[in-house]
């Protein structure tokens, strides 16, 4: 089929913007059961882009995400953000789970400290405090910074880990489908709030989902992964006009392009 | 509007209504309150209405009230039955904070590393499938027939639930809340304190409630056979007696023991796991 300006160009957007994050022929083989989870990947992040991987269950995307947050160590192959090679967790990597995992003892403040204490400690978590509010007036939770999360919706307790991941400024923000436990109105919501928070802090985001349209909604590019080995076969450029909103979804042109990855995916990968 | 012909026009709307069962409509206290007034009549009736039941088996329910008062009078006014009732709950209460340690300690060292995890968990599984009880002799050999035997073998009873429910709970934490934490740059030490226990404290105190009752049966059943100055003495001396209603008055206040105990345990979970909200059946602790 033809994909009229959403073809394979590697050009994005943001191509001239600044590198953040480069991958090069990363490869991933567990040495338990010598399984190549992936093979010769290689990826660029530019400031301010916002990429998504999408591919079916086992294509590597979850490997490849533990890789770039310094959870996993690769098997071969050059892991660089900010011209600093990632050897494991580090304070500039933001991360963001299916679950708000919000710790239950603590209120929606202390949380969203967290990382602060536990790598500068209580002082330094004092000191944060007002940005701490600052972002949670950001994601609309101003009025729960002393709420424990048991009282917080599904959708809010989500916002109060943005805020988790945005407290130590982070040069890149990873993203494992974030919204993937939440309803489809409040994830599409959400998404549109993270679209918002995004722009606003300028954020560099590298989203992993399993849903084409969500990939689509907020990404600048989208790389197609296939399993057995786990390599990138596409990378599609978005166009659609930013801001997004919730109204392209039904344009023809988004959903040329959904079909066009659905397409790539071929049909054994959403069996 | 045609209705169907069995209705008439004048039947009310609602025709199915949701069935409330009489236990749900009457408050928990007067549920109680009347099982025992049912139990209580049919023990008056089988001991001294109708003669069913000797009273050396049984004694009656006026018999066996009279007889707490007498223990009451005596614990209020501190005679020796206080003291040994105090005796047994120094006992109870040392052997439980020894268990907290061992079984913490232990707990830790399986649900934390490798080598509990492998080499020490099936020994601690092996001694748990023993009858502890057996072990009395041992600790009676070993420490003698004063109170430390009977601490001894309490907290050896007490000690196991105490271990496995650590371990369990330090298994808590999901995998999405051990990635957050590895991500925030969090140690091992950071991890365990500021994560997996707070976790794991629910099921910690499943297990210290289960050591609760634990550590009671441990001590009385050590005053049994180790002798003493303890209420499992002395009530091993009245059923030597024949006299059943001491027995049975003592064994209600050894419960309030036991049960104080429980409750402080369970108030002390109330206090600190707070945001767990999970409802028993019954609301019972």
């Amino acid at each position: 089929m033809t994909m009229e300006g959403a073809m394979t160009l590697t050009e994005g957007p943001a191509a001239h913007a600044r590198p953040v994050y480069q991958i090069d022929r990363l490869s991933k083989t567990y040495a338990r059961n010598s399984l190549t989870a992936l093979t010769d990947v290689k990826l660029t992040l530019h400031k301010g882009e916002f990429v998504s991987v999408v591919g079916s269950s086992g294509c590597g995307k979850s490997t490849l995400l533990k890789i770039m947050a310094g959870l996993l160590p690769p098997t071969k192959g050059r892991v660089v953000l900010e011209g600093r090679p990632v050897t494991g967790p580090r304070d500039d990597i933001g991360m963001m789970f299916q679950q708000a995992t919000l710790l239950p003892w603590k209120t929606t403040l202390q949380n969203v400290l967290l990382p602060i204490e536990m790598r500068q400690g209580r002082s330094a978590a004092k000191a944060a405090i007002p940005r701490a509010l600052d972002l949670l007036q950001l994601v609309g939770l101003g009025d729960f910074a002393n709420v424990f999360p048991g009282e917080l919706s599904g959708g809010m307790a989500q916002r109060a880990s943005i805020c988790r991941m945005l407290i130590s400024n982070p040069a890149v923000l990873l993203l494992d489908e974030p919204f993937s436990a939440l309803d489809e109105l409040t994830r599409d919501f959400m998404n549109m709030e993270l679209q918002r928070i995004c722009a606003e802090q300028q954020a560099t985001a590298f989203l992993v989902t399993h849903s084409l349209a969500e990939a689509v909604i907020l990404s600048d590019r989208i790389l197609v992964m296939k399993p057995r080995p786990g390599r990138i076969v596409e990378e599609i450029v978005i166009d659609l006009p930013r801001p997004r909103t919730l109204e392209m979804v039904n344009t023809p042109h988004f959903g040329d392009i959904v079909a066009h990855i659905r397409d790539l995916l071929g049909k054994e990968a959403f069996q | 509007m045609t209705l169907h012909p069995n209705l008439k026009d004048d039947d009310e709307d609602t025709l199915w209504v949701e069935h409330v069962a009489l236990i749900d409509s009457i408050p928990r206290w007067v549920a109680m309150l009347g099982l025992a007034i049912v139990v209580i009549a049919i023990w008056d009736l089988a001991t001294t209405r109708m003669g069913w039941v000797s009273p050396i088996i049984l004694p009656s329910p006026s018999e066996t009230l009279s007889d707490l008062i007498i223990v009451g009078n005596n614990l209020l006014s501190g005679g020796h039955m206080l003291t040994a009732l105090w005796t047994t709950t120094r006992t109870v209460l040392w052997a439980f904070l020894i268990a907290m340690g061992i079984g913490f300690s232990l707990g830790i060292l399986v649900g934390e590393t490798k080598f509990g995890e492998r080499a020490v968990m099936p020994y601690l599984v092996a001694i748990d499938t023993m009858p502890k009880v057996a072990f009395a002799p041992l600790f009676i050999a070993w420490l003698g027939f004063d109170i430390q035997s009977k601490v001894a073998l309490a907290a050896f009873i007490a000690t196991f639930p105490i271990v496995v429910s650590t371990a369990a709970g330090l298994y808590a934490a999901s995998e999405n809340e051990r990635m957050l934490f590895k991500s925030i740059g969090a140690s091992r030490l950071q991890t365990l304190i500021r994560l997996k226990l707070p976790t794991g404290l629910p099921y910690i105190f499943t297990g210290l409630k289960i050591a609760s009752v634990g550590v009671m049966a441990g001590a009385i059943t050590g005053e049994f056979l180790g002798g003493g100055k303890g209420f499992g003495a002395l009530i091993r001396e009245s059923a030597s007696m024949l006299d059943t209603p001491r027995v049975f008055s003592f064994i209600l206040y050894l419960s309030l023991l036991g049960l104080a105990l429980f409750f402080f345990v369970a108030f002390v979970e109330k206090r600190l796991v707070f945001w767990n909200k999970s409802d028993r059946p019954g609301g019972v602790a």
